[in-house]
């Protein structure tokens, strides 16, 4: 308290020196007298009435229609096929596989579901297969893997990360892959036969590579040992998970094509924002620029039954689409850019109106007295 | 009560010799022994048992606790006068018995009991407090009575308190509502998940992953599960990080504030200290200011402005002159200083400021050149102890009249004693003159000391002599010439003997003490000085100070030069000073003696027999010396002109009666003048004992002296003895100097809705007068005014008040209001801006009160029956419904009482301001407390949040920062809850598609990482940065300051109208890009990374429309937002293929960045997420812009338009209240009531009848009273009142009527009063109740009864039975006093006590209407 009493003084006291020596230090505790310091930086200082805004009302509606219509027509110009084949119906020829079949299941059924194209697809169709209701992006699904082990760490492909569990272990034999994702992976196959009118069946070519992220392939996913031939070799010690019918070596053939690095294995892996989805199954490349891709006709589309969506009420299907550059087909972002246009403009107008009837009152404050 | 007894102890407080060691405060214990220095602050509560002054005193300045920046004497206990200079505390050996601690500064009893047995008894002036500082003696010596927190300074401070900002308090009510949303949220989430489980029953999905140990969870234990998940998941919905944030803002706020430079005085070189960091934003939303007075509003600071002398007005205009050039050289001087060196530039004012620039710059050793304002003002807090030794007060440039005058008088006197004539043949005006001069200069309790050993007070002792103490003594001094001797006279002279063997060391000069001595060094004075030069003796006499060089022509300068005084109040200092002006300078005080040089006559000593000093009851004080040239007993008094004119001796009849009557006439005229002027007036008065009567009273007054019980009320009642029948001689006027702008920033303030009281431990008169000076109270306005003796007038007063308040106000049919009405209509009218009227806001905001042109005052003692439980409801409904409040003599416990009441009971944001310690308290229980730095100590400063050096600038630190803080802050928050809300419910909707999991589509680090760093800058930068308007208009239209007071930028509801916008918001964000999605080969987070993006562009742009003022750091900002996001997100999904399980978004973002469709998505979602805000605000900004809106369209217009456009609108809004209440000039309150009665002459009468009658004219009330006419017409008679200054209505000067003293200005009227009438109505001093009718006035009866009131119509005698006065003034009064006299008994505030008596006769007066 005396400190402080006297502070004051003291400090005046060593003023006279201070000030003495220049008229700078005896305003020492000045504050500089700058834009920042006092708070007046320049600015923009927008006022948001109705008159101000009118334009930016106007100008997003020009702008958005246009956009809007542009990406309607192109969405409407994507080709898209798509058949439900999961034989809820008792008229569906896989309605038998539906009923009866489990993941307990060891032998295969088929079924065939024929379908016709009423316009032919031109550029490359891509051919999807899609699964309802499954949760895909359920959270505890979501986290059942193991990034290092699909990596092909080989500590982590015997020693499977506690986040698989239940499905790291089957029988205190490591599981590869592990986790619940790769467990339930989408295990139907699917041929495409294009019917000719003589009734003749040709197999539609479905190319097998290209369907997952480049970066996926090269990168995140790898075999253990490198990608060399001996897969059987290297998935040594470790079991197939509890609902594959085939360890993970016997994906395909192909050797850049298995294991760890099987596409169809990544695209799976790869889990679906939405309990409704699609994922890529094939890529029907376009032959030539004569012919279409797939001409209209009559298909037959061969199903290997082997995933059961009976326990919770899933459908499955089969999508033939092409893409354009922004993608599937989907209308919405074209009516979204027209709807906000269109209100956009509208409020525009209602602002107009506003403006008109009271803007000369506000904007103008000067003219009022 | 607790005893104690004392051994010798060790313990002890200063320097390390003999015995006394230097220790901490906090080992300081009751019973130590102290010994402190001069200038050293008290540690503890110290009974004074010895000091080095060798009468036994100590002084000490109390300025850290009651704000009075004098000094003050304290006494030895008188049992230990007798003792040795050196004070031996190892012989201590006796005990104390004191009160145990309390709060009451002004009291202390206890008793000291000797081992003799023997009692003395203790007193208030026996003991030093804490945190007071010993002045003006060398060393003193005490033992502690009370330490620590018991003592009564640290009793009088509440502890601090712990500060959150109301925008604080109602963030976290709606923090808690975010919790309930969350729980909510989570709830919902949890059910849901249990009716999804439920739904897939036995079957058994896939992607149902089991639990680690492979088993299932039931759908009800796994819906707990997931409760527990969802508050983690969702837990971002509690603003952690806006605590965090608002902290960052605020110290940005808090280095603005800082950086102000228009916040930043020069004078003192000091800024303004933000002391608490966390309640800037509550200055925006202040509503109740409590003010203290002293140092606060006023600088403290009195200044001679006029006197009047046996009725003859001396106007000192040289001094008004150069008052007001202070102001202007100042500016220019300021100027030249930072260049460099400057010249005096006050030379030329006159001979008299030429010769003391001169001497200034031969004291420059202590105190440099003191040349411009700044620097006498630094000289002045470097010279704090010297109180009010400011330039402005010395420098009092004579009145060349009376200059000649004094002179004359001097001349004459001076050839006179030569010629042995007897000085009563001087002509009356001279010696009214001369004995004017002396009772200025020595009727007070100043002290002289020198600059050069400003701690040592100026001895100039030519005899030890203690000031009459006894009748012994007292006999004895007066014994060889007319009494005859007391026999026990020994013991006395053996004592004074021991003292002179004692104080060998402490005093340098010492002769025997006998009456001969005396004599023969005052004819040797007189020798000495008569010759005119200077004495060697004198020289002598001054042997502790250096001698230095004296002019000798001018003998006075001497003292000019050298000496400085010390008052105990700063008037006193003002009156030494102007006496010294005149060359009748105060050389040297001692307790039983007073010298001061005359002109001509040298120096005179004057044996002061006694001091009977201020009290606010008799408001005056009186000295008893004995007058050196005639040898009379003479006594000086100097007092309030209330009760000074009311003690003046009724003039005789013949011709010298004449004259005297002539000249209280005419200095009553003077002082109404001096009132209107605003200054503080004085009385002076004289009186001559013979002594005869002087030995009467002196026997009567030494038992009360010795008394132990009542001791204090005998005393006064032995002053009240003493002071009548005096001679008037004069009358001053001192201006109580406000600070710079203090009228104008509270004019600003309450424009801005601010509701002023101030509380001051100053008298009542003082307060009013300051109030009206600085314009707090209008001269329009009414005033009640509560003054009542006990708890149950007080709750009749605070009853009647309230019953005139609604019967005034709330009647519709009242001419004031209909007339505040139009004035608001008009107002608005006028306003080109739509800006609600102060009136019209805060009456809907805090209805049902109308705030009325009311004023209130109350005194601390009514204040503490109103603060009671039982009535602080009726106090406080009274109290609100005025405009201003007034709450003198209170103690600094009840500041912050009242405060605390105010606070608590209306749910208003306070604002206490203060300088002092007395402040202190107050400044804690305030919402927002602020301290003046650099008036009076530190302490202030210590306990408040704000430090300013100077009131006005408060002005600018509540209209424009506290604003900007509020409106900053409150959006920030808002803003905040929004951010939160939105970016959580996006997850929310999520839920809906994953089956109720909680799993989120957002990567956990953008989850984390999103407000900490994505989102966090640009909020920051608005929040710190963001002007909604700028500081020029701000302050030019402090009603924008109402929209903190309101809330207007956080109220409830935004809270909710935010949540509801979040919840738009995050549907829009979520769903356009779910069905983008919809259905496509997506994964999770390459689906919820655009969301993310998307809700990022969408918050920035919601924070765009709420930015006011985009400055390069806004764009910035957002700018380094948008690249910091992208840029992390790049790196973060391009740095590890296998890493952050279980996300893994290797790549993601930079496939996005290849897909057009995250483009498309980019534009169209955050523009349809903000389309309604924008649209709103857009139609708000044009259909109902809210009076801040208006200020920004204010802001953009070019400074010109602007400028005249707010000119205009001032000017019309003036022009309006001055129709409404015109006033052609300002005349303050005079600081008292009705002095006397020569005002009620039937030709004031007469005035107020015609000028009222012809309001009645106007405005005719059906079914009033004649007697309420003139009342209720008051408003509609503002024009009337313009027309010229007689007010009408001015029959009594009751405060109702709003215009107290300036109804008075035209009573007096030379030549129509009738003499006998005066004198007869003269009422005697009466210190008890005085059940009159001027009682119930004052005590805001009046206004209930308008009888009180002119009564215009009526001939005076109809009114006399209602007003009669009680029987009690029988014996002064003949039966036959007119009934015009009746009426005037009117006393001040203090001295006026409503009794029962009252009551009864309100009662009867009441049925009577």
């Amino acid at each position: 308290m005396m400190a402080s009493s006297y502070s004051a003084k003291e400090e005046d006291g060593h003023h006279p020196g201070a000030s003495g020596a220049g008229g700078a230090a005896a305003n020492g505790r000045k504050p500089d007298n700058t834009a920042f310091k006092q708070q007046r930086l320049p600015a923009w200082q927008p006022i948001l009435t109705a008159g101000t805004v009118l334009p930016a009302f106007f100008a997003i509606g020009l702008i958005f229609i246009p956009i809007g219509i542009g990406l309607y027509v192109t969405s409407n110009n994507i080709k898209e096929f798509e058949i439900d084949y999961t034989g809820t119906d008792t008229s569906s020829p896989c309605f038998s596989c539906y009923q009866n079949f489990s993941w307990n299941s060891t032998l295969p059924c088929k079924c065939s579901l024929p379908f016709s194209l009423d316009q032919p697809f031109e550029s490359n169709v891509f051919m999807y297969y899609g699964l309802s209701n499954f949760y895909q992006n359920h959270r505890r699904y979501v986290k059942s893997r193991d990034d290092s082990h699909l990596n092909g760490n080989l500590y982590s492909l015997t020693h499977p990360s506690k986040e698989c569990e239940p499905y790291a272990h089957r029988d205190n034999v490591p599981v590869a892959p592990c986790g619940a994702i790769a467990n339930s992976m989408f295990n139907d196959t699917m041929e495409l036969f294009f019917v000719h009118p003589n009734e003749t069946r040709s197999q539609i070519p479905l190319k097998r590579k290209g369907i997952a992220w480049w970066t996926d392939k090269h990168v995140k996913f790898r075999n253990p040992g490198g990608n060399g031939d001996n897969l059987t070799a290297a998935f040594q010690g470790t079991t197939y998970p509890v609902n594959w019918h085939k360890p993970v070596y016997e994906l395909d053939a192909d050797p850049e094509n298995n294991g760890f690095i099987n596409e169809d294995f990544i695209v799976w892996m790869r889990t679906a924002a939405l309990p409704t989805f699609r994922k890529l199954y094939r890529i029907i490349e376009k032959k030539s620029s004569m012919t279409p891709t797939l001409p209209s006709g009559n298909y037959t589309l061969e199903v290997t039954y082997n995933y059961p969506v009976h326990s919770f009420d899933g459908r499955k299907r089969m999508i033939l689409s092409t893409i354009s550059w922004m993608g599937g087909k989907n209308p919405f972002l074209g009516i979204a850019y027209i709807t906000v246009g269109s209100v956009c403009f509208f409020l525009g107008v209602v602002l107009l109106l506003i403006h008109h009837k009271y803007g000369n009152r506000s904007s103008s404050p000067d003219i009022a007295s | 009560m607790f005893s104690f007894s004392f051994f010798y102890s060790p313990q002890c407080y200063t320097r390390n010799e003999r015995r006394y060691m230097e220790k901490y405060w906090k080992e300081v214990r009751v019973g130590d022994f102290i010994r402190l220095r001069c200038n050293e602050i008290l540690p503890a509560d110290v009974l004074l048992l010895s000091s080095s002054d060798p009468d036994g005193l100590c002084h000490i300045e109390t300025a850290t606790l009651d704000g009075e920046t004098n000094l003050k004497q304290r006494q030895v206990v008188r049992s230990f006068i007798d003792l040795d200079c050196e004070f031996d505390p190892s012989k201590y050996n006796s005990v104390i018995e004191c009160e145990k601690p309390n709060n009451d500064l002004n009291r202390f009893r206890g008793y000291i009991i000797h081992r003799s047995g023997r009692r003395d008894g203790l007193y208030k002036v026996n003991l030093l407090l804490r945190g007071c500082t010993i002045r003006n003696t060398e060393e003193a010596v005490g033992i502690v009575i009370y330490a620590g927190h018991e003592t009564k300074a640290m009793l009088n401070n509440n502890g601090p308190r712990y500060k959150r900002s109301r925008l604080e308090r109602q963030m976290n009510v709606d923090v808690f509502w975010c919790v309930i949303i969350l729980l909510v949220m989570c709830l919902f989430s949890a059910t849901g998940h249990g009716l999804w489980m439920f739904q897939y029953g036995d079957k058994r999905p896939v992607f149902d992953v089991l639990s680690p140990e492979g088993t299932g969870l039931s759908p009800v234990l796994s819906a707990i599960y997931l409760f527990l998940t969802m508050i983690i998941v969702f837990q971002v919905l509690i603003p952690i990080s806006l605590f965090v944030s608002i902290e960052i803002v605020k110290i940005c706020q808090v280095y603005f504030i800082h950086q102000d430079v228009d916040l930043y005085d020069e004078e003192t070189d000091s800024h303004l200290q933000c002391r608490a960091l966390n309640i800037t934003e509550d200055l925006g939303q202040m509503q109740y200011i409590f003010s203290d007075k002293t140092g606060t509003l006023t600088d403290n600071k009195m200044v001679f402005r006029r006197c009047t002398v046996a009725g003859v007005e001396y106007s000192h205009d040289a001094n008004a002159k150069r008052l007001a050039m202070y102001q202007e050289v100042d500016s220019e001087e300021e100027e030249c200083t930072s260049h460099g060196g400057t010249l005096p530039r006050r030379e030329s004012v006159g001979s008299h400021q030429s010769s003391k620039v001169v001497l200034r710059s031969h004291s420059t050793k202590s105190h440099r050149r003191t040349g411009s304002r700044a620097e006498a003002k630094r000289a002045s807090i470097l010279s704090k102890h010297t109180a009010f030794s400011s330039p402005m007060e010395k420098d009092i440039t004579p009145d060349p009249q009376l200059m000649d005058k004094v002179n004359e008088g001097a001349t004459q006197m001076e050839f006179m004693r030569f010629h042995s004539q007897p000085l009563s043949q001087l002509p009356s005006d001279l010696s009214d003159i001369i004995d004017f001069f002396i009772a200025l200069t020595i009727c007070n309790t100043v002290v002289v000391s020198s600059p050069n050993q400003p701690r040592q007070k100026v001895r100039m002792r030519f005899e030890l002599k203690s000031p009459v103490k006894t009748i012994e003594d007292f006999i004895k001094r007066f014994t060889p010439s007319r009494l005859t001797s007391g026999s026990n006279s020994s013991s006395l002279s053996s004592l004074v003997t021991n003292r002179s063997s004692s104080n060998r060391g402490c005093s340098s000069i010492l002769s025997s003490p006998s009456a001969e001595s005396t004599l023969t060094k005052l004819n040797e004075e007189r020798l000495q000085t008569g010759r005119g030069t200077s004495p060697g003796l004198l020289e002598h006499a001054f042997s502790p100070v250096p001698t230095t060089t004296v002019d000798g022509a001018k003998p006075w300068t001497l003292g000019e030069g050298e000496l400085r005084y010390e008052a105990e109040s700063p008037d006193e200092a003002a009156l030494v000073y102007a006496a010294r002006a005149y060359k009748c300078s105060l050389v040297g005080r001692l307790p039983d003696q007073v010298t001061m040089e005359l002109p001509h006559l040298g120096k005179l000593s004057f044996e002061l027999l006694h001091t009977i000093g201020f009290d606010s009851t008799r408001k005056r004080m009186s000295v008893v010396v004995r007058h050196p040239l005639t040898d009379q007993i003479t006594v000086y008094t100097k007092g309030a002109d209330s009760v000074v004119m009311d003690l003046i001796r009724p003039p005789t009849d013949d011709t010298k009666g004449k004259r005297q009557k002539k000249i209280l006439y005419k200095t009553q005229h003077y002082l109404n003048l001096y009132a209107a002027d605003g200054l503080r007036t004085l009385c002076i008065a004289k009186k001559v004992l013979s002594k005869e009567e002087y030995a009467g009273w002196l026997r009567r007054h030494l038992e009360a002296e010795t008394a132990i019980h009542s001791r204090e009320e005998l005393l006064f009642e032995s002053a009240l003895r003493l002071e009548t029948n005096l001679h008037l001689l004069g009358a001053t006027g001192i201006e109580d100097r406000l600070q710079d702008g203090v009228p104008e920033t509270i004019a600003s303030l309450r424009k801005a809705g601010l509701q002023i009281w101030v509380l001051t431990g100053d008298k009542q008169e003082t307060a009013i007068n300051i109030a009206y000076a600085c314009r707090l109270l209008e001269p329009e306005e009414e005033l009640i005014t509560l003054n009542a003796e006990s708890q149950d007038a007080c709750a009749m007063l605070l009853e009647e008040s309230l019953r005139y308040i609604q019967a005034k106000f709330l009647c519709s049919s009242s001419a004031e209001q209909s007339a505040t009405k139009t004035f608001q209509q008009q107002q608005q009218h006028f306003t080109p801006f739509r800006i609600p009227s102060p009136a019209a806001t805060t009456s809907s905001s805090t209805a049902p009160f109308l705030v009325h042109r009311l004023g209130l005052v109350i005194d601390g003692r009514t204040l503490a029956y109103a603060l009671d439980k039982s009535l602080e409801d009726k106090f406080l409904a009274v109290a609100r419904s005025c405009r201003s409040v007034l709450c003198c003599r209170s103690t600094p416990l009840q500041k912050s009482m009242v405060v605390k009441l105010v606070r608590n009971k209306l749910k208003v944001m306070t604002l206490a301001i203060g300088d002092g310690a007395n402040d202190v308290s107050m400044i804690q229980v305030a919402d927002v407390g602020v301290g003046i730095s650099g008036q009076e100590g530190m302490q202030a400063v210590m306990a408040s949040d704000f430090a300013l050096p100077r009131f006005r600038y408060l002005q600018k630190l509540l209209l424009v920062h506290g604003h900007w803080c509020y409106s900053r802050l409150a959006n920030m928050i808002l803003y905040f809850f929004y951010k939160n809300a939105m970016f959580v419910a996006l997850i929310f909707w999520y839920q809906f598609y994953c089956g109720f999991s909680g799993s989120p589509m957002i990567d956990q680090w953008y989850l984390i990482f999103f407000n900490l760093m994505f989102s966090a800058f640009p909020q920051l930068i608005t929040g710190t940065l963001d002007k909604d308007v700028s500081a020029e208009t701000l302050q030019e239209l402090p009603q924008l300051y109402m929209s903190g007071q309101n809330s207007e930028e956080y109220k409830p509801y935004m809270f909710w109208m935010n949540m509801i916008d979040a919840f738009y918001q995050s549907l829009i964000c979520f769903f356009i890009p779910y069905f983008a999605y919809a259905d496509s080969d997506v994964d999770l987070f390459t689906w919820g990374t655009p969301i993310t993006t998307l809700a990022l562009f969408t918050i920035l742009l919601h924070l765009g429309i709420e930015t006011k003022t985009w400055t390069w750091m806004n764009w910035a900002s957002i700018a380094f937002s948008v690249i910091l996001f992208f840029a992390v997100a790049l790196g973060y999904n391009a740095s590890c293929p296998t890493c952050y399980s279980p996300s893994n978004p290797y790549w993601t973002m930079q496939r996005l960045l290849g897909d057009p469709l995250f483009y498309l998505l980019c534009l169209v979602t955050p523009l349809a997420a903000v389309l309604p805000r924008y649209f709103y605000r857009a139609c708000q900004g044009s259909l109902f812009p809210s009076p801040v809106q208006v200020g920004r369209q204010l802001d953009k217009l070019p400074p010109d338009t602007r400028r005249n456009l707010l000119s205009l609108n001032r000017m019309k809004v003036g022009s309006l209240s001055s129709l409404f209440g015109p006033r052609p000039s300002l005349f303050p309150f005079s600081g008292s009531f009705p002095r006397g009665c020569g005002l009620r002459s039937p030709q004031t009468i007469s005035t107020s009848t015609s000028s009222s009658s012809s309001c009645n004219k106007k405005q005719e009330r059906p079914g009033g009273t004649k007697n309420s006419k003139g009342q209720e017409t008051r408003s509609s008679c503002q024009s009337s009142k313009q027309a010229g200054n007689h007010i009408p209505a001015s029959g009594l000067r009751t405060e109702s009527e709003g215009q107290p003293h300036r109804q008075g200005s035209p009573r007096p009227l030379p030549g129509l009063l009738d003499p006998t009438e005066e004198s007869l109505c003269r009422p005697p001093y009466r210190a008890g109740a005085c059940p009159e009718p001027s009682a119930l006035q004052q005590s805001g009866f009046c206004q209930l009864g308008n009888w009180t009131t002119s009564t215009p119509l009526l001939p005076p005698s109809e009114y006399l039975p209602l007003t009669a006065p009680p029987s009690g003034d029988a014996q002064n009064f003949p039966p036959a006093a007119s009934p015009a006299c009746t009426l005037l008994p009117f006393e001040g505030g203090d001295t006026c006590h409503l009794s029962s008596d009252c009551m009864a006769e309100h009662g009867h007066v009441t049925t009577l209407l």
